[in-house]
């Protein structure tokens, strides 16, 4: 197998992975994009000529009290009265229908309709802005929750309404300061059915009674958690309603003339108490408006709509509030609660149906001229049967009179309500709908990568070596995998994921040595006296040698199990994670008051910089390195330790604080600048040496040529038996091999140290941010355990190859890879990520550019670089595995067994691919474990908050590790390349 | 020889299975509110204690252990100080890799303990039992032509399921159910004592089953 070939085939792979996750997230996601325009009293909202002071006029009603049930189902709110044997959660709201059906000009019940997703956050936001809130609304704010987009809050707030607030804190969060009276309670704890709800009622009705309010907000949580507790059909969801029902006749009892009730669902449930979805039961809530004054015209007419759109509720609360109309609604007025034209008996002040619909249908008018001007998503030939419906709405609405017949009118009307209406259906086909035929063709790709990169690996492997083995499936090795994916559909288990990754990985490493000893090959096998020597059995190894390797694999273990226990104390805390203290380390030094704690983490980061940086020389000085006059090693001596003088100088500049040397407050600003930006430059820079010219080490070529240079490292005594058909030692081959890889991963793990150890916030008048200082020993540990578990699967190699049972290969078995791939999750986990939106490392992106950025790609891709670093790291090097049991013989016998690599070019190349894609099928399992978790959990209570985040961090973490490995291949077969022609050159010169 | 020697091993073992019985039942005669998720400490070292105990006096009456070359008093003296010595050993060694897998280092030090002393009085005590003081057996044991009798393929088999029973017990602790049996350690524990008396049970019918594949080099 060429090397073309193996990159091109592993590209395609890469592909189809790229092409199944794409096509899932684009059915499972829905996107939009948030209009942050607002609107204002002044917008022309009126027809031209009547311009009138909109939030000027008296208004309909002075305040209004929004009682939100979470949860609230349209069934819950029924009533029955020929039912005898109700079920606990029927019939257990009479006050509703009662009052519906006693006093109709006063009380209204509908059914209202949510859009999906039907979570809780979704839907306030969706209630509060009229719109049709997505998972991702593309806005300003990736990083905090509060809702920018115009909404009903705000416009209440801005024409001088006083907002109070009580009870779920979730609203505390989308409108931080908002409300002049806040009462948040927590919200997170499903099993608690009570603290949120009597948390209300201790403060609702002495609010009530009071004067200082006119929007009072109330939203009670307990019939939503017994929901997801016991599930609707439990007699605490009947104790539940009951004391709802209670509630809300107390409410009525204290309402005052002007004042409108809204009692309302913000979604159904399904049969077992959860929702999400789109199935009927969880969109359908209940809706009940109630005023003392009389707020219908009439009873319920034929006419009238049985089941409201959620949207609804926010043009019909503005109008009759006296509030604009949010900039971003699609809803509708809810036409029964305005008085119809000509139809002014009642002495309400307010907009009659015509003008209410006028106002609305231009209102949303302009939020599709602006959304459409803005993004495409919305398709061109409806958007041109709109733009037309409107044109003609206005030209016959601005030529109807007063004194027009009631029958155009009426026309009128219900050509607005259908323009409204094809408006709203517009962007629900556009946001609001799963596409379950796009997830299952995702799944399905997904599923296809996964077995064709398995297969792959099979056929690449039984290739490598020589035709055995193709039909042999592994089955114990990817238990371990198979957990780790099981673990991620289980929303405990993704929560506490990094501790699961490191449990995993604790275990397979100490299953290694196990299976080594249980195939007798961990201990000398012992000689027993009474046995004669059998001649047929091969000759026993050097004990003291098997000894000593299995000192080293027990010593390695040692050191990955210590390093990933050490690593557990760089966690960050999920929110869900009750009882959990984050990482001290992950505090910025800047922000440290005590100052010698602040000196010792200095120290301690300097340290391990410091060390690791003479860990990684030290290696390459080891292999005879870093001493020919090339570009390349001359960037290789020196790159390292300038980055490191650049990194423990900026830390010490972003770790001072801001008023203590006032006169050097220049110097140290241009310091911020310039020395993560030199950093980043001799970076580049190595790294791109590193390309151009591969060959570092200089080689003493044997025979009489020893005028090339002198070699650093000795060079053990060249094997006399080697058949010197170059003329090379095959110990400078190979050592021109590693290095090369080792650099190129030194290379990238400096720069993502870089970026997760250097980065500042330096605005220039704020306090310094020397974020993520701690994080140097985490990456020192990453070092170490990388280490350990190159040598651990070094030593189980050639532990293997003493006792025998050497198959004489170069394949990876599973374990290292899998081991490979889990610490690279557990380091994500251990540099103080987590695979939420809001423990994102913003501050990565200022790290040398304090003042900002003018484009979206240099912080965009900073962030990546901080949030992925162990996933390129390992990516990267993944390529050692294969090298390094050839690079860790010394032994001069087995020396022929790394030249084989370049007389195998064959073995080589399938050798390279069946590791890369061993590694891509345990990934793509990963990616595919939880794309599951989010198809199958949409309904979760949890999918909004832990499953799609996973999903969006596993397949950006496969993106990443995915290129970086293909990077890595493509480096080694670079060096390869650079290696042959050298050859070519030496071998004149080589004694022939 | 085979079928006296697996009946011997499954009446042995059933006095141990019976003796876990026992040390949970027993207890929750005499003492009021004993229960194995209330008093889990109580129930870990009555069990602990009941295993230790009944294992030593089967072994000791069945005369499995390897016959003492010489019968000084000395040299018996020696291997009880460095059986001790092992057994403390061990009991390190469980708490530390215990600690390692992720339990809390300081705040419930005595129930991990408790837990490590358990693991080793169904591990390493059989382990003694069996093989007397000697580390080099031991590893021997567990690697695939390491047995040499049918007892050292049930202690095989007992101890990787009183281990993989413990490793299995760790999997529902972040599971958000909030039962009794989550705290750490009652869900280890019992699974490793779960695992145990499995063991006790597979031992003596696969040696059964696969007594034709079985052959032990003399001992
Ligand atoms: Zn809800
Ligand atoms: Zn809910």
């Amino acid at each position: 197998m060429k090397r073309l070939p193996v990159l091109c085939l592993l590209l395609w792979l890469c592909a189809l992975f790229y092409a199944g996750i794409y096509l899932f997230v684009s059915g499972f996601l829905l996107v939009r994009l948030e209009v942050n325009r607002t609107s204002g009293c002044d917008d022309v909202l009126q027809p031209s000529g009547a311009r009138r002071d909109f939030c000027g006029a008296e208004p309909r009603f002075r305040r209004t009290l929004l009682l939100v049930i979470d949860a609230l189902k349209i069934d819950f709110a029924r009533f029955d009265p020929d039912n005898k044997s109700p079920r606990p959660y029927e019939n257990k709201l009479p006050v509703l229908e009662e009052t519906a059906s006693r006093r109709p000009a006063h009380a209204r019940l509908y059914s209202f309709r949510a859009d999906p997703p039907t979570t809780t956050m979704q839907r306030i936001k969706g209630f509060t802005t009229g719109s049709l809130p997505t998972f991702i609304d593309l806005g300003n704010n990736f990083a905090s929750t509060a809702i920018l987009e115009d909404n009903i809050i705000h416009q209440l707030g801005n024409i001088g309404k006083r907002l109070v607030f009580m009870g779920d804190d979730t609203w505390e969060n989308l409108f931080p300061n908002k409300f002049q009276r806040s009462l948040p309670f927590p919200s997170f704890n499903v099993k608690d059915l009570h603290t949120v709800d009597n948390g209300i009622l201790q403060h609702l009705y002495s609010t009530m009674v009071g004067e200082d309010w006119d929007v009072l907000v109330a939203h009670f949580l307990g019939v939503d958690h017994c929901g997801h507790r016991f599930g609707p059909d439990h007699p605490a969801m009947g104790q539940k309603l009951t004391q709802m029902d209670g509630v809300i006749r107390s409410v009525m009892e204290r309402l005052q003339n002007d004042t409108l009730l809204v009692v309302m669902g913000d979604h159904g449930m399904t049969d077992t108490g959860d929702h999400g979805g789109e199935s009927q039961k969880e969109t359908d809530a209940a809706l009940f408006l109630y005023s003392p004054t009389p707020l219908f015209p009439g009873p319920p007419s034929q006419s009238e709509p049985e089941v409201v759109p959620q949207t609804d509720l926010v043009p019909t609360l503005s109008l009759l509030l006296g509030a604009p109309i949010p900039y971003s609604n699609v809803g509708q007025v809810l036409l029964p609660l305005f008085p119809a034209e000509g139809q002014t008996e009642g002495a309400v002040t307010g907009l009659s149906q015509l003008e209410a619909l006028w106002v609305n249908v231009k209102q949303v008018n302009r939020f599709l001229e602006t959304y459409s001007s803005m993004a495409r998503d919305i398709p061109s030939e409806s958007l041109a049967a709109l733009r037309d419906h409107f044109s003609r709405l206005s030209a016959t609405y601005l030529a109807s009179s007063p004194a027009s017949s009631p029958a155009s009118t009426r026309e009128l009307v219900e050509s607005m309500q259908a323009y409204l209406s094809s408006v709203r259906e517009t962007c629900r086909a556009t946001w609001a709908r799963f596409n379950p035929l796009k997830m299952a063709a995702g799944l399905a790709v997904l599923a296809l990568a996964c077995l064709l990169c398995f297969l792959v690996s099979q056929a690449s492997g039984a290739l490598a070596a020589g035709g055995r083995g193709l039909l042999t499936v592994p089955l114990k090795d990817p238990v371990f995998d198979s957990l780790r994916c099981a673990s991620l559909l289980s929303d405990s288990y993704v929560i506490a994921e990094g501790r699961v990754v490191t449990f995993l990985l604790l275990s397979l490493g100490l299953f290694v040595p196990v299976r080594l000893n249980w195939e007798g090959r961990l201990l000398p096998p012992l000689h027993d006296p009474q046995k004669p020597p059998a001649g047929l059995l091969p000759p026993a190894p050097p004990p003291a040698a098997v000894r000593r390797e299995s000192y080293v694999l027990l010593g390695c273990l040692g050191l990955l199990v210590g390093g990933a226990y050490l690593s557990s104390c760089f966690h960050a805390c999920r929110e869900e994670q009750g009882a959990c203290q984050p990482s001290p380390f992950l505090a910025p030094l800047a922000r440290l008051q005590d100052s010698r704690r602040k000196n010792l983490q200095y120290v301690m980061s300097l340290a391990a910089l410091g060390l690791w940086t003479y860990l990684l020389r030290r290696w390459l000085r080891h292999y005879g390195n870093l001493n020919a006059s090339g570009g390349a090693v001359l960037a290789a001596r020196w790159v390292l330790p300038l980055v490191a003088v650049c990194l423990g100088l900026h830390w010490a500049v972003s770790g001072t604080p801001e008023d203590s040397f006032r006169n050097l407050a220049e110097l140290i600003g241009v310091a911020q600048v310039a020395l993560p930006r030199a950093a980043f430059a001799l970076l580049g820079l190595g790294m791109a040496l590193l390309w151009a010219d591969p060959i570092t080490v200089f080689l003493k070529t044997r025979g009489p040529a020893p005028g090339r240079g002198s070699h650093a490292a000795a060079i053990p005594p060249l094997p006399p038996r080697y058949r010197a058909s170059t003329g090379i030692s095959p110990h400078a081959e190979l050592q021109h091999l590693i290095p090369q890889i080792y650099q190129r991963m030194r290379r990238s793990l400096e720069d993502s140290e870089q970026m997760g150890a250097g980065e500042v916030d330096t605005r220039p008048a704020v306090e310094a941010y020397g974020l993520g200082t701690g994080m140097a020993m985490s990456f020192l540990l990453l070092l170490l355990e990388m280490g350990a578990l190159l040598h651990i699967h070094a030593s189980a190699t050639s532990l293997a190859g003493l006792q025998g049972a050497h198959s004489g290969d170069f394949s990876v078995p599973w374990t290292p890879v899998v081991l490979w791939s889990l610490a690279s999750s557990q380091f994500f986990h251990a540099t103080g990520h987590l695979a939420t939106f809001p423990s994102i490392q913003w501050a990565a992106a200022f790290v040398g550019f304090p003042g900002g950025h003018a484009g979206t790609l240099l912080p965009a891709s900073l962030v990546a670089l901080n949030t992925f670093s162990s996933h390129i790291l390992f990516g990267v090097a993944c390529p050692l595995l294969l090298f390094w049991p050839l690079v860790c013989e010394d032994d001069a016998e087995d020396a022929v067994m790394e030249m084989r690599l370049r007389e195998n070019p064959q073995q080589f190349s399938s050798a390279l691919l069946q590791l890369s894609t061993r590694y891509l099928t345990i990934l793509g399992a990963q990616v595919l474990a939880s794309v599951c978790a989010a198809a199958v959990l949409r309904r979760h209570l949890m999918v909004w908050k832990v499953f799609t985040p996973k999903l969006m961090f596993e397949a950006s973490g496969f993106l990443v590790s995915s290129v970086s490995l293909l990077v890595g291949v493509s480096l080694v077969m670079r060096v390869d390349l650079a290696v042959g022609r050298w050859f070519r050159r030496l071998l004149p010169d080589a004694t022939r | 020889m085979w079928d006296h020697e697996i009946k011997a091993m499954a009446s042995s073992h059933a006095i141990i299975a019976s003796s876990v019985f026992m040390a949970t039942v027993v207890p929750a005669v005499f003492i009021r509110g004993f229960s194995v998720y209330g008093t889990h400490l109580l129930w870990l070292s009555s069990v602990t204690g009941a295993v230790s105990v009944v294992n030593v006096a089967v072994f000791w009456l069945l005369g499995i252990s390897q016959p003492t070359k010489k019968h000084t008093i000395g040299y018996k003296l020696s291997r009880l100080v460095r059986s001790c010595l092992y057994l403390l050993l061990s009991c390190l060694f469980y708490h530390t890799v215990v600690v390692l897998y992720g339990a809390p280092l300081i705040e419930s030090a005595l129930e991990t303990f408790s837990l490590a002393v358990l693991l080793t009085s169904l591990t390493t005590l059989r382990c003694l039992c069996v093989l007397g003081p000697n580390v080099q057996a031991w590893i021997r044991v567990f690697s695939r032509h390491g047995a040499m009798s049918v007892w050292d393929t049930s202690l095989q088999i007992t101890v990787a399921c009183s281990v993989i029973g413990a490793w299995l017990g760790a999997f529902p602790i972040p599971l958000d159910w909030d039962r009794p049996w989550q705290v750490w350690p009652v869900s280890c524990s019992l699974g490793s004592v779960i695992g145990y008396l499995t063991g006790l049970v597979v031992a003596p019918a696969w040696i059964h089953f696969h007594r034709k594949q079985l052959t032990y080099k003399c001992k």
